[in-house]
Formats: structure tokens, sequence, C-alpha cells
């Protein structure tokens, strides 16, 4: 039996880091902004049946990019969790700050114990009672978990994406606003023009009632973008 | 990795559960609430007893009493029967109190869980039928003495029609037409809307009609509660049409309580 060769961990997690990397750089960009109205998620998506935004809880959305069959076991496994979490205990009780922790451990473990990590980057949204007490929490390939303030850009282009909507930006924008702002910096950093139907998008509609997540329809799109 | 002591536990990967079942969770888990015992004899559990729904010329209405009752003790004077389980169709429970709440926050969850899953809702006719089939789960106990009856109506969205639905003890759903009633004043309820019930009643009849039901059966049944105007308890009202489910608040109910006592002979 021949031993296996020596791999130094540095190299092992660089190699993996960088193949992680590597898939989720391909993926279509996903945009998050905490707005007064609420919090909206954008992201370019042909298909309508494989969503990569989701409702998770009554304040909470889910958003990733990268390999789909790998973002839907998350989200169905936080959905899992947010639901036994709210029956088991109060629905108040489900907060975005547990279920990014959970995401991050498990995310984690797979990427130092799986035979490949998952090529994915995941943003875990939840609605407060203002803009202020709104909360953004990205999870990397890794684990890597950070909470991010107004603004959370995912995917291909990023750094392009983030500083144009950095300086633009604002939660005072109205939604269609900050959609059509959003959309733009996601055509020029793709260089190109996307439908109106190819736009996927969530909000948490701070003016909703005990679930605030709803899609916005092509018509609110056009609406949006023909301006 | 997966602890079974812990009752949520850590995020689980690629858990095998076969369908976007919420149930199936907890029951994979470990974590289905569960009765084993029958009551003991002499302290009996309490129950709620009369709810009704009848169609209306925009869709449905579902309607119960506010009493439950443990033998001849009243229990609860201001307990809900009554209950919105989704946007779009409304469950109502009678029997043992504790079981049937219990019940109907499963099938709450149940739905929503389904529509986050799958990403679109159930049909009204697989919501009935995933009910019919909680209660059948429950048909040990049933014999027991610790019987749980649902009524369920929504608006189906398919066909554009408010429909409701009955079930038995052994988890058998009927479709039924114009109006349905259960619990220990049912009878009595049934005798009025027989008398009372005529198609398209507008809004305002369809509450008149629904609240002298069930003080209709409270006159005869000492299970059913009546409005109780001095404490400010009125029956529970939850109206279900295309544009969703509306429960009806009490200042409503108050007037139209009001009302329907006046003009009784």
């Amino acid at each position: 039996m021949s031993a296996p060769f020596y791999v130094p961990p540095e190299q092992l997690v660089k190699d993996r880091a960088d193949f992680a990397r590597k898939g989720v750089g391909r993926g279509r960009p996903i945009v998050a902004v905490t707005l007064e109205e609420g919090i909206l998620m954008v992201g370019e998506n042909s298909s309508p049946a494989l969503r990569k935004i989701g409702e998770v809880y009554d304040r909470m959305a889910f958003a990733g990019v990268g390999r789909f069959n790998e973002f839907e076991t998350l989200r169905v496994a936080g959905v899992r969790y947010a639901d036994l979490k709210g029956y088991s205990y109060a629905r108040a009780d489900v907060t975005a700050k547990g279920l990014a922790n959970a995401y991050s451990q498990t995310l984690g473990q797979i990427f130092s114990h799986e035979v490949k990590p998952y090529e994915v980057d995941i943003v875990v949204a939840q609605l407060g009672a203002d803009v202020k007490a709104d909360q953004l929490f990205r999870i990397q390939f890794d684990g890597t978990l950070r909470d991010a303030h107004i603004l959370v850009v995912l995917g291909a282009g990023e750094e392009a994406i983030q500083e144009q909507l950095a300086e633009s930006i604002a939660p005072t924008l109205g939604v269609d606003d900050a959609l059509d702002l959003i959309c733009g910096a996601i055509e020029q950093a793709a260089e190109r023009q996307i439908p109106d139907e190819a736009w996927e998008t969530g909000l948490l509609d701070r003016s909703a009632g005990r679930r605030t997540f709803r899609r916005l329809s092509v018509d609110e799109v056009s609406a949006a973008r023909d301006r | 990795m997966i602890d079974r002591s812990e009752p949520i536990g850590p995020l689980r990967i690629g858990e095998h559960v076969s369908d976007a079942s919420f149930l199936s969770i907890l029951e994979r888990r470990n974590l289905l609430p569960t009765w084993d015992a029958g009551p003991v004899d002499g302290s009996p559990v309490p129950e709620a007893t009369t709810v009704l729904s009848l169609t209306w010329a925009d869709g449905v209405l579902m309607a119960g009493d506010r009493r439950a009752t443990a033998g001849n003790i009243i229990a609860h004077r201001r307990i809900r029967k009554v209950y919105p389980a989704d946007d779009h169709s409304a469950v109502a429970i009678s029997g043992t109190a504790g079981m049937a709440l219990e019940l109907i926050k499963l099938f709450q969850t149940e739905l929503e869980h389904y529509e986050k899953i799958e990403g679109t809702r159930l049909s009204l006719e697989g919501k009935a039928n995933y009910l019919a089939r909680m209660v059948r789960g429950n048909l040990a106990l049933a014999f027991q003495g610790l019987v749980v009856i649902p009524l369920f109506c929504g608006y189906d969205e398919t066909n554009d029609v408010g429909r409701l639905f009955s079930f038995d003890v052994v988890g058998g759903r009927y479709d039924e037409l114009n109006y349905a009633t259960t619990g220990s004043g049912g009878g009595e309820a049934r005798s009025f809307l027989k008398g009372s019930w005529k198609p398209s009643l507008t809004r305002e009849q369809a509450l008149s009609v629904a609240i002298e039901a069930l003080i209709s059966a409270a006159e005869e049944d000492s299970a059913t509660g009546g409005p109780d105007i001095k404490r400010g308890i009125y029956p529970s009202i939850v109206l279900v049409t295309d544009t969703g489910v509306e429960e009806v608040d009490d200042a409503t109910l108050a007037t139209i309580t009001a009302q329907v006592i006046e003009a009784r002979p």
C-alpha cells in the first residue's frame, strides 16, 4: 500500500479556496440592499422556476450564488431550521443571526471535511422594525461570516458593482429607484442589456403583515426601469 | 454529526425527507406531539364545541363560539376555535381543545412550509386531504375519547369558488355544499341554517346568519357559549374570498350581534 503524499495544510486550504472561489466567481451576481421601505434583493435569473432568492421566515430571506443544487440544499435546510425553531419555541425566536451562524458552521465543516467544498456565496437578511435594525449576513464557501450594512454584492463582477453602488445607494431611496440603480450596475458590469423578465427579485416589505416576503412582478420591474 | 438529544440541532444538510412536509421532519426527528394515555377517569380535559362554515356571495365564512368545557365546568370563556390556515383558507376545530389547537398549529406550519420549499401553494383539495390525514393519525386516541374534528374552508383559485369540507373521526373528508357544522351544538346550528341559509348571502347577511346560528346552538347546548356582551365576548368569525382571509374585528361583531339579539323573538 502506498502512503498518501504529504500536502501541507496551507496548500490544501488554498487549493480548496481557489477552487470554490472560481465556481462562485462564475455565478451571476446578486445584490441585497436595506431601504426604508424594506430589504430588496435583485439578481439576474432567466429561469422562473429555479430560484436564487427565497423566503425563509416571516421577516427573513435568503439569496445564493454559485451552484444551484448546493445553495438550494442550504436554502431548504434553512427553511426547515426556521420552521422547526418557530414551531418549537415562538415565531419571534427565529433570528437571522442564529441561522447565519448555523450556515457558517455547516459551510466551515463542509469546506474542511468533505471531498469538495461548496461553491456558494450566500446572504441571509432580516427585516428589523426600521432600517437601522435591518441585518444582512454574508456567508462564504469556507464558512466566513460577516455582517454587512446597507449593501451586499455576491457573484461575478462583485467589486465593480459594489464600487458603483456604494456611492449611489442610500436607504432613503424608494424600491423602484434602488431597483433601477442595481439593475443598471449589474448590466454595466456584465456589459450587456438584460430584459425585464430576466430579473429575479425579492422584497421583505416593511409595510406588510406577518409574512413580509414578496416578489416584484415583471410589470413592477418594467415600471421601475422604463422611467 | 446528528445529535438526537437536541430538539432543533444544527443545520442538517441533505437530510432525507421524502417530500416538502414539515410533519415528515418532526416524524423523522421523533418530535411529533404525542398523547400516549387517555384521560384519567373523573378529570375531563377541556373540550371545544360548536363551529360552523357556510358559503356566501363572495366566498366562504367560518364561525365558532368561544366556550370550552371540562365535564360540567366552563374551562375557558374566550378560547378561539377558528383560525386562518394560510392566506386563502381557514380551519376550525371541535373536540379536545389542547390537541385541536396543536393540530391547527401543525397544519398552519405545514401549509407555509410546503409553500416555501416548493415555491407554490398546495391546492385547496390538497390541503383538505392533508388535514384528513392528520385527523386519521389521531384515530387511536379518538377511541379513547380524545376526539378532534375540524372544519376546513377556502377559496379554490383554480375553479374560482369558495368551498368547504367536513371531516369525521376516521379521517373521512366530505365536500359540503352550502353549509356544515360540527361540535356538540352542531346539530342545533345545522337546524337553524337549514331554515335561514340562502344562496348568495351578502357579507352582512352571512355574518348575521352565522351569529344567530351560534346563539341558537347556545340556547339548546350547555357546552356552547352565547355572546357575552358585558364581557365583550363574541363569536370568532373568519371570511375567505378571492382576495384572501379576513378576521372580522370585534367592533363589527358587536354591532351585528346587538342587531341579531334585538331582532330575535
